[in-house]
């Protein structure tokens, strides 16, 4: 077994080495180094570009999908040796994408065959982006009290409402989106339902961020035609489908808590005593939530972890990446007080901190994990 | 690995078993208390456990132990945290075998390890506060032996030991790790004053003075003027172990005033159904979470030999210590009153806590350690 493991090690060094272009073992310097993909990407270069032909076309964009669905099809083990053997060089993700990371692993569990093989060799191989249709105005932590009307006009749906916090809504070419289709039952009368941005009556409008950039939208549907077969599981389930789909939202968001893997303390060098005993306790909690992410993700692989898991992970990732932006802050002095000078890569720390702070609020607030730890874990009364 | 095997769950159910049932509160850390024994411990448990295995848990197959490691180690402390038991595991069978191992000292005193006869103790601190490398103890060579001077405190069990693993200084001066000596000194030596000192949580620990003490030269552990090596790896042991027994201890404080969040009525309501206790108890879960994951990587680096060993003994210990803290405050606060009482167990797990928090650096000690690791 562990020799399997050493000669796919072996092979995959080598295979890395060949194929990732120099340029993408460079560390990411701006959002301009992420590759979303999608119908309008534009490569920042030909490395970026190639770098993610050559792992798709592997299948290793999505190591651990189904060969069907132009996943590499890899054992855990091996998806493990990949990511490694990745970090090992610096390489940087060929695809980053919410399709990959949310969406896909929704298909793979509540998809019919048919959306399978149409929707998820898109997404590996960075054809389709896609955003998340899940906020709305009047829904945030109370997100099942959603109100985006769905109505089933026979040979189509048709959709009116507004979503906000769409993610990159303005860039992505589809939605998944959670709809109303039934007014008797609040969790009950929800549909999950993909749609093409491009649709007449689809609108977007970016939200401007205390951190002065604009990742989040305003969503608009006014009067959408859907065709029929886009739903995913059955009319009116799609909360359990939304459900399973935001435990891998937390999973993905609680690994902020990583920060980049390094010591801020190494980092930032911090001079003054006081400042540096806070960092020193910082580090603690930093390095002790990588052991817990390292834990979580073995035993989440192996079900072994409770399904409430991912909010406490969530919750505990986030939480901490605040801490870190805060200390980098102080460590920072009147420096970090720069926005937009080339010396301070256009004022990186002070928006990074302010961008933070939505980290406890979107994808459940850190109230709500409590609430889901305090009620589905520790099984407490009332909760 | 991250995740246990089929045979380390089942030393986990063993020890947990066992120790709830003859290790609990009421029957040893109760019992041994209010009836003030010397020894702050039972003999009777310690052989029950020598029976079990498990005092040869690091000891090697090829000297009759089981040959594991940390990892076993810290699933077996845990259980020891939960329930409170008092007993010579940590400082015997985990911190001093590892002082001795590979040495003739371990030939001489593992049989008695084995068996459940033998107690040792380690003779570290010298001031309040954990500092190894400020070791100031005395040991002048007289002859064909040593001369040792000076006082040690901290010494858990020190009262009941057959054998002090005593850390000296041969060489340098302190502040430096070259130059210490360890040094197996039986109780009984002459010139050796042992006060027994009873702690906060129930336990023994023993100040020790060292009046022209004459010791052989065979007493010395490994190589003369070479003792952080084998210091600093009981020390690492000790100091994994105590993270996996204070996760124990935050565990079992926190399952306690779960049950307690679940019973207790006011306002015609259970407290436990308050959004504010709610968010308390389910932040301290998170916590002890991360807590234990960091226990258990410490664990298993020290028994792949890794580098990071070192950064992650202390990450575990501060963490562990930090979140312990956390979950016996938050158990006494939220039991109200009746927390307060002797009569209550949740006060016991705040008092273990402050000796385990203490023992092998505290919280700060150990943060400074991951800084300086980590070069800043």
């Amino acid at each position: 077994m562990s020799t399997d493991l050493d000669n796919f090690r072996t092979e995959t060094r080598a295979w890395l080495d060949a194929n990732c272009p120099p340029e993408m073992r460079q560390p990411i310097r701006s959002e301009a180094d992420i590759c979303w993909g999608g119908r309008n990407w534009t490569f920042q270069s030909d490395a970026q570009r190639q770098w993610l032909e050559v792992m798709a076309e592997r299948g290793w964009t999505v190591p651990d999908w189904p060969r069907d669905y132009c996943g590499g099809d890899l054992s855990a083990g091996e998806a493990r040796v990949l990511k490694e053997e990745m970090q090992r060089i610096g390489a940087r993700s060929p695809l980053t994408s919410f399709g990959i990371s949310m969406l896909g692993p929704a298909l793979l569990k509540f998809g019919t065959e048919e959306q399978k093989r149409h929707y998820l060799p898109q997404i590996a191989r960075g054809e389709i982006r896609w955003c998340q249709g899940y906020s709305e105005p009047g829904a945030g932590s109370d997100l099942a009290g959603l109100q985006t009307k769905c109505e089933d006009r026979g040979d189509h749906w048709l959709v009116n409402g507004q979503k906000v916090w769409t993610s990159y809504a303005d860039k992505a070419d589809w939605i998944f989106c959670l709809v109303r289709t039934s007014s008797e039952s609040k969790q009950g009368g929800i549909s999950f339902l993909l749609f093409d941005m491009a649709t007449p009556g689809v609108s977007t409008r970016p939200i401007l961020l205390i951190s002065g950039n604009s990742p989040f939208c305003e969503t608009f549907f006014d009067d959408v035609k859907v065709p029929k077969d886009q739903i995913v599981g059955e009319v009116n389930k799609g909360w359990d489908v939304a459900k399973y789909l935001l435990g891998h939202e937390r999973e993905m968001i609680s690994g902020m808590g990583l920060g980049g893997g390094g010591s801020l303390g190494a980092a930032v060098k911090p001079q003054d005593r006081l400042l540096r005993a806070e960092i020193a306790a910082f580090d603690v909690d930093a390095l002790a939530f990588a052991a817990m992410s390292e834990r979580f993700a073995a035993m989440w692989k192996a079900g072994e972890a409770h399904p409430a898991s991912p909010s406490m992970m969530k919750y505990a990732g986030t939480e901490l990446n605040k801490r870190r932006n805060e200390l980098a802050m102080a460590a920072g002095g009147s420096d970090a007080l720069e926005w937009d000078t080339e010396r301070s890569k256009g004022g990186k720390t002070p928006r990074d901190w302010l961008r933070s702070k939505g980290n406890s609020i979107e994808g459940g607030t850190s109230e709500i994990q409590l609430n889901i730890v305090a009620k589905h874990i520790l099984r407490l009364p009332g909760a | 690995m991250a995740l246990l095997t089929d045979d380390q769950k089942m030393l986990q159910e063993t020890a947990a078993s066992f120790l709830g049932a003859e290790g609990s509160i009421a029957t040893q850390l109760r019992h041994w208390r209010d009836i003030n024994c010397r020894d702050g411990f039972g003999h009777g448990l310690w052989k029950q456990l020598a029976e079990l295995g498990l005092t040869g848990i690091c000891i090697p197959e090829s000297q009759g132990g089981m040959g594991l490691g940390a990892t076993e180690a810290a699933l077996v402390l845990e259980e020891v945290g939960r329930n409170l038991t008092p007993s010579p595991f940590l400082t015997t069978a985990v911190a001093a075998a590892r002082a001795i191992e590979g040495t003739a000292h371990a030939e001489r005193w593992c049989p008695g390890i084995l068996s459940g006869d033998a107690v040792l103790a380690l003779a570290v601190d010298e001031g309040p506060r954990h500092s190894p490398e400020r070791t100031a103890l005395e040991a002048a060579r007289q002859g064909n032996g040593f001369l040792l001077n000076g006082a040690k405190q901290l010494v858990i069990q020190g009262g009941s030991a057959d054998m002090i693993v005593t850390a000296a200084r041969t060489a340098g001066s302190p502040g430096e790790t070259d130059g210490l000596t360890l040094f197996a000194v039986p109780r009984d030596t002459t010139g050796l004053d042992v006060e027994n000192v009873a702690l906060v949580d129930g336990s023994k620990a023993a100040r020790l003075a060292f009046d022209n003490v004459r010791l052989d030269a065979d007493a010395v552990i490994g190589e003369v003027d070479g003792g952080w090596r084998p210091l600093s790896r009981a020390l690492a042991a000790g100091s994994a172990g105590a993270a996996a027994e204070l996760v124990g201890v935050a565990s079992g404080a926190s399952a306690m005033t779960l049950d307690y969040l679940r019973q207790r009525k006011q306002f015609g309501k259970l407290i436990g159904e308050f959004q504010a206790l709610q968010h308390r108890a389910a932040h301290l879960y998170a916590e002890i979470e991360i807590a234990r994951a960091a226990a258990f990587k410490a664990a298993a680096l020290i028994d792949s030999a890794d580098e990071s060993a070192e950064l992650f003994v202390s990450v575990a210990k501060a963490k562990a210590a930090n979140v312990a803290s956390l979950a016996v405050r938050e158990g006494v606060q939220m039991h109200g009153g009746i927390g307060m009482t002797d009569e209550h167990d949740i006060g016991l797990y705040m008092k273990r806590e402050a000796v385990l928090g203490e023992l092998f650096g505290d919280v700060f000690y150990h943060r400074e350690r991951v800084a300086a690791l980590s070069g800043y």
